[in-house]
């Protein structure tokens, strides 16, 4: 036997086989219906896949309904009006429909069957006429509940937006460029990155003073750093796949490369880390409206809410501190369920399960 | 390359880090819109003449660059100068309160870590099952829970209602005292389930990884006990890997304490720097930024280097 | 009794897309000492049957039905601790990429001497000793100063040799060998298979060698399977697989072996690809991709058997050759149209069908 195949073994390379005609495959009519998966599988885009996806994870979807819902609820809440700086259409009311019965703002608001006294006024439980009950000023806390929704929200997706248009270009082009343009991005992010989250918020606003705009612009400022460093790293790898080197090869432009070919492929983590970031943002938001350093302590804002009615709390008036916390919560935990939905949409990892193990 | 080797490049890129952050520490005033003389007078009317003597007094009259200079090498000796609302030193205020954040922020970091890695060691090894869904749900119960409402929940439930914790802290007790040990375990808990649930995540998806690694097939090949398999080759590999989440842990915790110290009205420089804030007392809250600073960096580092002590490519 | 005896094993994976059916009624036999390939494309099953061999299949993978008996032991039928004294000890495994088999965090030598410790029972010293032994067995100079070297340490074709060091430890009966050259490059792949060869010579250990690659095939192995969408397709002596190919997948292959001196103007490929293995082709798996396939071949499926009877065997002899296409039971009209020649140094062609030297 082993004479046989050391033979045999010096004349194998000389066989040849004549008569497998491949050309005669591809020429013929298929013989059967039967197609081959997984040719019709890669012509669909990965959006597609993450699509169908996130459509399946039922945890996702149910994130997704109470951010709806929330969002629904904060803008009917109370009448909407442009505001009065609009030349003409100035003050004209967009959305006329009102949710909460009272206005947030309102203390007068017991009629009914007990004479109106301030001890009844004040700090009332649960109750029909006020769902939520009322705070320390009497006011409606169903009304300022769902009426606060307006701030923390529209800050969470403002300062995630910009962060965003703020982030990306500039770890597009620290990434792709590399060199002292990269040194310089980079090592302002690092700087930017020593201060924890709510510490460098704190020193922002310090600098800029309370108000809206100043704390968006404060979540922007420690925002846009893990975006720059994430679409840098994937941009790094990106870079070195082959269709990059090609396109560059054949001579496009450095921003459409970036644009057309690098993009698409790197934004997949962007994007999850964009929507867990609403929730980072909400919660750092309403922590600096509990600090004192947010807006004004009458503003019906989640955090401001907090603060105002801390004391209360420990006396025994757990409503006038649950509502606004769990309205919190639940967005929070709505928005990390999308952001986990996503992530796994878009997670090779999904695939691997699927096909691993066996190759 | 060499352990010491490693060590030495990681400290020189931590220098210019240093650097920089000291420099935008400083440049902070400058930022302030307005003269930097009236946030230390508390725009108090005073004399021109007067002002000027202030302005001297602080150095402001001189060029950014000298001031920065005398700043950074009073700031090394720790020497921050006075606080504008106390007139005590910078020194002192934060000498008195950071002990306390230290001993909240250990005990919050070992909540954390005897919690978490057990937790996500268990997640990992049952993972894709009930068991895994469970830690995933607390997980995010975890992160989605404000710091500071779940505080206060605590305290309503835990002092008020049952009464088990002091609603204030003790005063006039010693740091490590019991009264104060046990007045800390709420905001270090409130603080920790956060920092428990992120690091419980982090670990168990280190581990889930490392289970997907061939070399784990290899050693189930050898015929290893499956105890063997998942404590010699699983764990410990991943184990490394985490000790640079924990860098991540402290800055999270130094977030966290921020808020609860708030809540809690304890004496640690997290509520110190949102009372100065408040006040605008530019020096206290400057020095607390660059301490702040300077520790995480620090942390990053030592994580790096413990990282590179346990993993043998590194020290090879 | 063949060392190991492989009956209707059916593995599947349940995953989202489908039910992938990585292995189908694969049966074969391997006897002590011998050297055995499993040749296919990527995806044709051939890790998972080794993997299977080890119970190594993992979630959301099983072994749905099937026997794997070894030394006449069924080895699904064993507690986990049982299989457990037989995986490294009895039955051993060369995984593909050496570089990820080792663990990064130990030293190569404790990541031999473990398995030795764990199925011989000897004592940190004597488990030493034994693994610089082993080490030196597959020549690694300096074996005591390298036990103690961590595997980033190691070049690859190095690594390799402990990862089969780390096979011979115990002295397996079978090894299974997992594309155990792939990775390498081509010089380093013959010392590899030249040493594979030498230890199964000497010890008489059988090996089950993994492989897309013919020309491996051809240097090291003494009888073959080739495996289709987690079918056999052709089971056959190196000589006769080579120089009387059955099946039209096997010629396929055979004829896109680019050659020095070949004088066709484009390289002959093999037509599509395999099938995902969750909706296989009906009738004979490998119609679409045939040139030789009729009609009869989408509707019936060939079974394995002996090209010279087109019996169907219930034990094979190691030197029949069986194949599973629709000509070898008299099916298929039109036959299989190709010629097998085989140059002489002079390049004298022999034509009609199979001529041997």
């Amino acid at each position: 036997m082993s004479t046989k195949s050391q033979q045999s073994q010096t004349n194998r390379g000389r066989i040849r086989i004549e008569g497998f005609d491949a050309e005669a495959v591809e020429k013929r009519d298929p013989l059967s219906a039967w197609q081959p998966e997984l040719e019709t599988k890669e012509a669909k885009s990965r959006t597609y896949y993450a699509w169908r996806r996130f459509k399946r994870n039922r945890l996702a979807l149910f994130g997704a309904v109470i951010v709806t819902a929330m969002v629904l609820l904060t803008v009917f809440a109370r009448p909407w009006g442009l505001p009065e700086w609009i030349p003409y259409l100035g003050g004209a009311t967009v959305q006329p429909f009102s949710l909460a019965a009272q206005d947030p703002a309102t203390q007068d608001i017991l009629v009914g069957y007990q004479p109106p006294t301030v001890e009844h006024l004040l700090n009332w439980p649960p109750s029909t006429l006020h769902i939520f009950g009322t705070d320390w000023a009497g006011r409606d806390l169903f009304a300022r509940t769902i009426y606060g929704g307006r701030y923390s929200l529209s800050i969470g997706f403002i300062a995630v937006g910009v962060a965003l248009l703020v982030g990306v270009p500039l770890g597009s082009i620290a990434g792709y460029y590399g060199g002292y343009v990269d040194e310089f991005i980079m090592r302002i992010v690092d700087m930017l990155y020593a201060f924890p989250f709510i510490v460098l918020a704190i020193a922002v606003i310090t600098i800029l003073g309370r108000g809206y705009w100043e704390i968006v612009l404060a979540l922007i400022v420690v925002g846009w750093l893990s975006y720059a460093r994430i679409i840098r790293g994937e941009i790094l790898s990106v870079k070195q796949n082959e269709y990059v080197t090609a396109a560059k090869a054949l001579g496009a432009r450095d921003r459409s490369i970036i644009i057309k070919h690098i993009m698409p492929n790197a934004m997949a983590p962007v994007i999850v880390q964009a929507t867990l970031s609403v929730g980072t943002v909400v919660l750092t938001a309403a922590a600096l409206g509990f600090l004192g350093l947010g807006l004004s302590p009458a503003t019906a804002e989640w955090g401001v809410m907090l603060n105002v009615e801390q004391d209360s709390m420990a006396r025994g008036n757990w409503w006038a501190g649950l509502f606004p916390g769990l309205a919190l919560f639940f967005f929070v935990m709505a928005i990390n369920l999308i952001g986990d939905g996503v992530r796994d949409a878009f997670d090779p990892q999904g695939d691997k399960k699927g096909s691993g193990g066996f190759r | 390359m060499s352990l010491q080797r490693f060590i030495l490049k990681r400290g020189l890129i931590t220098i210019p880090l240093l650097i920089g952050v000291s420099i935008m520490t400083f440049g902070m005033i400058h930022f302030i819109p307005g003269d930097p003389v009236d946030f230390i007078t508390q725009f108090a009317d005073l004399d021109p003449e007067v002002e000027d003597e202030i302005r001297s007094q602080y150095g402001l009259d001189q060029p950014v660059y000298i001031q920065y200079f005398n700043w950074m090498s009073d700031a090394i000796i720790l020497d921050f100068g006075n606080a504008i609302t106390t007139n005590r030193t910078v020194g002192a205020e934060i000498g008195d309160r950071l002990p306390y954040t230290l001993l909240m922020g250990s005990m919050a970091f070992l909540v954390t870590v005897v919690t978490a890695i057990p937790l996500g060691i268990y997640a990992a090894y049952h993972r894709n099952t009930r068991i895994d869904q469970v830690s995933r749900v607390f997980a995010l119960l975890g992160v989605a829970l404000p710091n500071f409402w779940l505080g206060l929940i605590l305290i309503l439930l835990f002092s008020s209602y049952l009464g088990l914790f002091p609603v204030l802290p003790p005063t006039g007790e010693g740091l490590l005292s019991w009264d104060m040990i046990r007045y800390t375990i709420l905001p270090a808990v409130t603080i920790g389930t956060g920092a428990t649930a992120l690091m419980m995540r982090l670990m168990r998806s280190s581990m889930v990884e490392e289970l997907d690694k061939d070399y784990v097939r290899t050693a189930r090949a050898k015929g290893l006990p499956e105890k063997t398999v998942i404590r010699k080759h699983v764990v410990r590999n991943s184990l490394i890997s985490v000790v640079t989440v924990a860098a991540i842990q402290v800055a999270f915790i130094i977030s966290g304490s921020v808020v609860v110290e708030v809540v809690f009205s304890y004496p640690g420089i997290g509520r110190l720097l949102v009372e100065r804030v408040q006040t605008r007392d530019f020096p206290v809250i400057q020095a607390l930024v660059l301490i702040i600073g300077v520790f995480v960096i620090f942390a990053n580092m030592l994580a790096d280097i413990i990282y590179a002590y346990l993993d043998p490519r590194i020290r090879y | 009794m063949a060392l190991l005896e492989v009956e209707d094993l059916n593995v599947r994976f349940y995953t989202e897309d489908g039910v992938v059916k990585a292995t189908n009624d694969l049966s074969y036999q391997i006897e002590a000492g011998e050297r055995f390939g499993v040749v296919g494309e990527s995806g044709a099953g051939k890790s998972v049957t080794s993997l299977a061999l080890m119970r190594l299949i993992e979630e959301p993978g099983v072994v749905e039905s099937g026997e794997i008996r070894f030394k006449g032991q069924n080895l699904l039928d064993l507690e986990y601790e049982e299989m457990r004294q037989i995986r490294g000890n009895e039955i051993a495994m060369i995984f593909q990429d050496a570089e990820t088999a080792l663990n990064p965090a130990y030293t190569v030598g404790e990541q031999i001497s473990e398995a030795i410790r764990v199925h011989l029972g000897l004592n940190e010293e004597a488990a030493k000793e034994r693994a610089i032994e082993k080490l030196e067995s597959v020549g690694i100079p300096d074996a005591p100063q390298r036990y103690t070297d961590y595997p980033h340490q190691f070049s690859g074709g190095m690594q390799q040799r402990a990862v089969i060091a780390m096979a011979l430890s115990c002295d397996p009966d079978l090894i299974i060998a997992d594309e155990p050259t792939t990775a390498l490059d081509v010089t380093i792949e013959a010392q590899i298979l030249s040493l594979l060869e030498d230890i199964c010579t000497e010890t008489d250990t059988a090996i089950q060698l993994i492989t897309h690659d013919l020309g491996v095939v051809a240097e090291f192995c003494e009888r073959v399977m080739v495996m289709y969408a987690g079918h056999p397709v052709e089971m056959a002596t190196v000589e006769d697989l080579y120089y009387n190919p059955q099946h039209p997948y096997t010629v396929g292959l055979m004829s896109s072996i680019p050659r020095i001196g070949d004088n066709r103007d484009r390289l002959q490929t093999i037509p599509g690809r395999m099938p995902d293995l969750i909706e296989n082709p009906p009738g004979c798996n490998f119609h679409p991709r045939c040139p030789y396939a009729e009609e009869v071949c989408t509707r019936m499926e060939p079974p394995l058997v002996d090209v010279e009877t087109g019996v169907e065997l219930e034990e094979v002899a190691s030197d029949q050759q069986t194949a599973a296409c629709l000509e070898h039971t008299g099916d298929l009209q039109k036959g299989l149209d190709y010629t097998v020649t085989v140059r002489e140094e002079t390049s004298m062609e022999a034509d009609g069908g199979v001529t041997d030297e």
